[in-house]
């Protein structure tokens, strides 16, 4: 029984971190239907850019972190105007390869600029210590329960956004139909780069929070990318809730096939849990409703 | 279906119209116009749709464009709106030039489209939709505005909470002129409003639209395939033959013309 609450709880733990590079994904996906290669390769960049902020602070986990932010906003923003928006009303395989090319370009830059040849450890914000409920262990400690109210906050932030916000409105009204959004004077491009900026934003923000649980190199997000995108999958790449939701379950799954069985098998697994949805339930567990046809 | 058809927030408009048609501008009259088409040339890719299109719609009439499948209509509406550019020639709303603009500048310059197929974001609430007409207001408006129109149609009021995606056809068509009315155009564009619509609620929509002109004073280019009933509400009427206009009258003349009706209009 400790077990299956240690397993559980880690992982829930680190499936919501799966959510929230699923949640950056499902918000480019909404607003340009680009699947973002680079998602992870970005926030592997604004990790490093957040490492080096610590470093020359003297230690100041805080400004490095909201650093990461702030590069994950700029990041996307720039990105989306400079490279991915001459792709739009090309063919899909263009935008593919551009997200592909930024990955390679921006893991190549990473290598040149803060890469010395060995993997960085990045630190947490709060201890890593598993908690304890009188001597069982409950496979989480406070940097997890820190980063699981963070990827939420972030989502609820997001939810109230597009919920509540003319701006937010907007967001939806061109992921739905950027045609008539532009007939009504919504400003598409803006609204475009804005969603870039915000899934920027997340993806630092997933990058900060999980590299304590890894090394940071340029290539050390890959593999979280591809739990993401699982995520992303499962929940259904249009679903924001099916991407918390998405990121959670692979978690736990994830974490019962380490616990249990191997954890070698991890990513196997994640794999094997990608190809089973694409062949069973495509459009993932949280696919939109049908719309009256007239 | 609409209870009644008023324009939510054109009152200015209105007195602007009224003015301009009791002072005898005529349908088919350059002064006064609200918008002017000159020379107009556009296509896709490598296919010329419209050529040297010359139309004046004078403030505060309808004037319904009319043609056969691939005459150019939506086109036309398309390019006034800047979904598809103009390759030559010149559009002007109130003497500001479209052309070359993108469609959201366009419709911040007071022009609204309402395009083929209705518009309707579907996965939004019916308040949604009608929040996305206001974002060109200023913020002190909204409110008033958006009760302005439960009020006027109120069956989007009682709907305002459903999807727009669970709307019957005429619900749409309702619910996208009330959306686009919020925006208080200078100029509607309104493409094949009574598309896949039952008679009675075309006769409806019909209604509706000639109402808009006459109580709020609202300009309207009104492209249409079911001829009979926009000409029955127009001021002017235009036909489009292969990307030209081929005939440009007063709509009672036009609808008069047997033999222009049998060619083109097939009625």
């Amino acid at each position: 029984m400790q077990e299956f609450i240690e397993f559980t709880l880690g992982g829930l733990a680190s499936g919501i971190i799966y959510s929230a590079i699923a949640l950056s994904l499902v918000l480019i996906w909404r607003g340009t239907r680009v699947l973002n290669y680079a998602q992870g390769g970005m926030a592997m960049f604004t990790t490093y850019v957040a490492l080096t902020v610590i470093n020359d602070t003297g230690g100041n986990y805080w400004l490095g972190f909201l650093a990461a932010l702030a590069a994950g906003f700029a990041l996307g923003a720039v990105l989306e105007r400079g490279v991915v928006r001459p792709t739009v009303g090309k063919p899909p395989l263009n935008s593919v390869i551009v997200t592909i090319g930024i990955l390679i370009f921006i893991e190549g830059l990473a290598g040149i600029i803060f890469y010395n040849g060995q993997s960085a450890s990045f630190p947490p914000a709060y201890s890593i210590v598993s908690l304890k409920v009188g001597s069982i262990a409950l496979g989480v400690s406070w940097n997890d329960v820190f980063t699981a109210a963070a990827v939420l906050a972030a989502a609820v932030l997001l939810a109230a956004l597009f919920r509540y916000t003319t701006v937010g409105l907007r967001l939806r009204a061109t992921a739905f139909n950027a045609s008539v959004s532009r007939l009504l004077g919504v400003r598409v491009g803006r609204v475009l780069t804005l969603g870039w900026a915000l899934a920027g934003l997340i993806g630092a923000l997933a990058g900060v929070l999980v590299t304590p649980t890894t090394f940071l190199n340029p290539n050390s997000m890959d593999a979280i990318f591809v739990l993401g995108f699982t995520a992303a999958v499962i929940g259904g790449l249009d679903s924001p809730v099916g991407a918390i939701v998405g990121g959670l379950v692979l978690g736990v799954v994830l974490s019962y096939v380490g616990g249990y069985l191997s954890a070698d098998l991890i990513e196997l697994a994640g794999l094997a849990a990608l190809v089973l949805v694409l062949m069973f339930r495509p459009s993932g567990l949280f696919a939109p409703t049908a719309v009256r046809r007239v | 279906m609409a209870d009644n058809g008023g324009a939510a927030g054109n009152g200015a408009a209105g007195n602007r119209a009224a003015g301009n048609r009791a002072a005898g501008n005529g349908p088919t009259g350059r002064a006064g116009s609200a918008l002017d088409i000159r020379d107009l040339a556009a296509g896709y890719g490598n296919v010329a749709v419209l050529d040297n299109v010359t139309i004046a719609a004078a403030a505060g009439t309808i004037t319904a464009v009319l043609g056969a499948n691939g005459a150019g209509k939506t086109t036309l509406l398309r390019t006034i709106s800047g979904s598809v550019r103009a390759r030559a020639g010149q559009i002007e709303i109130d003497g500001m030039s479209l052309v070359r603009r993108a469609p959201e500048e366009i419709a911040r310059a007071g022009v609204a489209h309402v395009p083929e197929g209705q518009g309707v974001i579907t996965e939004l609430t019916v308040e949604e939709n009608l929040r996305l007409g206001l974002l060109l207001r200023p913020r002190r408006e909204r409110a008033a505005a958006i009760a302005d129109a439960y009020q006027r149609f109120g069956v989007l009021g009682d709907r305002r909470r459903q999807a727009a995606g669970t709307l019957s056809g005429g619900e749409r068509q309702i619910l996208v002129i009330a959306r686009a009315l919020l925006s208080a155009p200078r100029v509607l564009l309104l493409d094949e409003p009574s598309l896949g619509l039952a008679p009675k609620i075309v006769a409806q929509v019909m209604d509706l639209i000639a109402r808009l002109r006459d109580e709020s004073g609202l300009t309207v280019v009104l492209v249409e395939q079911n001829a009979r009933s926009a000409l029955e509400i127009a001021d002017k009427g235009v036909v489009l033959n292969l990307g030209r206009v081929v005939a440009e009258s007063d709509a009672a003349e036009l609808a008069a013309d047997v033999g222009l009706r049998r060619h083109y209009l097939g009625f």
